[in-house]
């Protein structure tokens, strides 16, 4: 084990899978010289040499399009959106062109292409710096989708994305960059499609990525002193989502709360707790429920911005409410 | 070949473009019935006028080399050696399409002749294009890549984006406008304030030339030199090919905004009579041999329908394959 921090991890991945496999490149805004904005891809021009990590201009489109063009010819891009907002303007080189690439073609190519996305709010960055944007992408068949919230799992999602022959976007929330964590030693992948049982318990299961899933851990330890038994469940990925193993859980508690850092409208959130309806029904004790932001933009003041991000006292307010058997608004 | 080319070589490449061309305008005039009567659905893009711009350019590359294309492709794609029979089908949502039915006439792809792919959103493909180009950098390969898009990809952003980056790191493309001028039903003039759009090369730092796209062999003169230039690490050209579609946009289209005095104009400036003319006349290529290519492109047509229309419909099954790998 060696203890790093969230952002290291990331730069540990891209390394160790550039210097297994000649054909990972990088590319992006300021990732090449600078080592990236959040200093998450430091020392890695200097290992591997400038044809291989490049510096693009502020062109989002051109990115993710010369990503999938080298792609078709058998390089394994790794691509960085330097915020997960600015997809927005590649939006059409990711849901158009990417993810369709290999289905409309009838299989011709395959279309190796991992995208970096900085997603998250909590730092004070505003409305179009701060979205966490994975639920924007989950209508489009064709990307794979993962939100790795620990070192260790930003090491082995990240990995795995770059060797699956396949588009993965991988989301890495910038409040988590100096987290530290242990990361096994040696060789880490973790497939896509695991979710990690993060605690066990038999009376709540609660779902949380990332942020949530850091705020989700304190919560069932301020429950915990309450006598409530919380199994919280990190899915990892959203595409492919691990169901059985919510399924697992939610047999054995009976209960689920969804908590993520966006509004409710279209997301992961949102779709889980209908999957847990249509095939947990028989096993649930009370209605599914959603922790999730309110529909605004994100505010800039720090005030406004705290609220708006779901908090540990909101997490353990809702768990109270259910196991209470009280129903929650959805959309608020 | 060049003008002042003669010789048993000069003739063959002479009657090989010259086939190239016929076969694309026959194989678009058959597409265009097909549509009428049902047999083709959902809407296509025929490139009739333009065959000279696809021909010429495509007639300069090595194997390795690779294109993307518009929506209005078919000529490009039969100019890139795709065999006529599985475009055909493709078209017409067939099993035995070069993408097994899914794509269809906007997502033409053969990889295996150097397509990438035909992109149905205007601009799309300069940026895949690129990235094309950027692999053969990487790789060391000396392979280049042409990027065929029309006028009005030109005002879209992932053409800037693309043009900057490609002067940035110097890539072995060659940016080729087809130049038809109209973006969709919109004429030129009316959707951007300059006309030679060559000047835009200027600003990404490569040159921008103008050719007639609608004589083959000033058009391979031309994208010879840019494939070239790339070739040798020079970087990249944009070449504006001006030409003119002798039919409508899409097929709900009878382009009855284009003057008819303008119409006239481009048909008597038709790229395939022009060739003939220049076959016949200046390296003595016998009339018979020129109708021998157009007997047997004719025919090569009604195989490749044949083909397709027996080839099956894809089978259920087809839905859910090649999502991922």
């Amino acid at each position: 084990m060696t203890e790093m921090t969230y952002r290291q991890a990331a730069a540990r991945a891209i390394a160790e899978e550039m210097a297994r496999d000649s054909r990972v490149v990088l590319l992006g805004e300021d990732v090449a010289a600078a080592g990236g904005v959040f200093k998450a891809t430091e020392g890695l021009l200097a290992t591997f040499g400038p044809e291989r990590v490049r510096d693009t201009p502020i062109s989002e489109q051109a990115i993710i399009g010369a990503a999938i063009g080298a792609s078709l010819n058998g390089l394994r891009p790794v691509a960085e959106l330097m915020f997960a907002d600015f997809a927005a303007v590649a939006f059409d080189q990711i849901a158009n062109q990417l993810a369709k690439y290999r289905y409309m073609t009838g299989g011709q190519v395959k279309v190796p292409v991992t995208i970096r996305l900085v997603g998250g709010a909590g730092l004070g960055f505003g409305a179009q710096h701060s979205q966490a944007t994975e639920n924007w992408f989950l209508n489009i068949p064709g990307l794979q989708i993962a939100t790795p919230g620990t070192p260790a799992d930003l090491v082995g999602v990240l990995k795995t994305a770059i060797r699956c022959d396949d588009p993965v976007l991988v989301f890495e929330h910038k409040a988590l960059y100096a987290l530290k964590g242990d990361v096994p030693d040696g060789e880490v992948l973790i497939p896509l499609g695991s979710a990690a049982v993060v605690i066990e318990g038999t009376d709540l299961t609660i779902l949380a990525t990332q942020l949530m899933r850091q705020r989700a851990q304190k919560a069932a330890e301020a429950l915990k002193a309450r006598d409530v038994s919380v199994e919280l469940i990190d899915p990892r990925s959203l595409v492919p989502f691990d169901f059985e193993t919510v399924k697992r859980s939610v047999k054995k508690t009976g209960r689920v709360l969804v908590v993520q850092e966006s509004p409710f409208a279209g997301s992961w959130a949102a779709t889980t707790v209908g999957q847990v309806v249509a095939e947990c029904f028989d096993w649930l004790e009370a209605a599914p429920t959603v922790v999730c932001a309110p529909k605004t933009p994100i505010p800039f003041a720090e005030t406004l911005e705290r609220r708006w991000i779901p908090a540990e006292q909101d997490i353990v307010e809702a768990a109270m409410q259910l196991l209470a058997g009280k129903r929650a608004a959805m959309a608020t | 070949m060049t003008e002042g080319g003669s010789g048993a070589d000069t003739e063959t490449l002479g009657l090989a473009l010259y086939r190239k061309m016929v076969e694309i305008r026959l194989f678009e005039n058959e597409v265009q019935r097909l549509f009428l009567e049902g047999v083709v659905r959902g809407t296509t893009h025929l490139c009739q006028g333009q065959e000279a711009v696809a021909v010429g350019s495509c007639s300069v590359l090595r194997p390795g080399d690779t294109v993307t294309c518009t929506y209005r492709g078919h000529g490009v794609v039969l100019a890139m050696g795709s065999p006529m029979n599985r475009t055909m089908a493709e078209i017409m949502g067939r099993s035995g399409g070069l993408c097994h039915g899914k794509g269809g006439s906007m997502h033409l792809t053969d990889v295996s002749h150097g397509l990438l792919g035909s992109f149905a959103i205007v601009g799309a493909g300069l940026p895949v294009a690129n990235g094309a180009a950027w692999s053969a950098q990487v790789l060391k390969t000396d392979a280049v890549t042409l990027a065929f898009f029309g006028d009005g990809a030109t005002n879209i952003g992932a053409f800037h984006e693309s043009l900057n980056l490609a002067g940035a790191w110097a890539l072995p493309v060659v940016f080729i406008c087809e130049n038809n001028l109209y973006g969709e039903y919109s004429p030129l003039r009316l959707t951007t304030p300059i006309e030679d759009l060559s000047m835009r090369a200027s600003s990404y730092g490569m040159p921008g030339l103008r050719v007639d796209g609608n004589d083959v062999l000033a058009v391979r003169q031309v994208v010879s030199d840019a494939v070239d230039r790339a070739r040798a690490g020079n970087g990249p050209t944009f070449v504006e090919a001006l030409t003119y579609r002798h039919r409508g946009h899409s097929r709900t289209d009878p382009a009855k905004y284009r003057p008819q005095e303008e119409v006239d104009q481009w048909l008597a400036r038709d790229p395939i009579p022009r060739f003939e003319a220049l076959l016949k006349e200046r390296f003595g290529i016998a009339d018979e041999a020129l109708l021998a290519v157009r007997v047997s492109s004719e025919n090569a047509v009604q195989e490749a329908i044949k083909w397709a229309t027996a080839s099956p419909h894809p089978t259920e099954e087809a839905l859910l394959t090649d999502v991922f790998v």
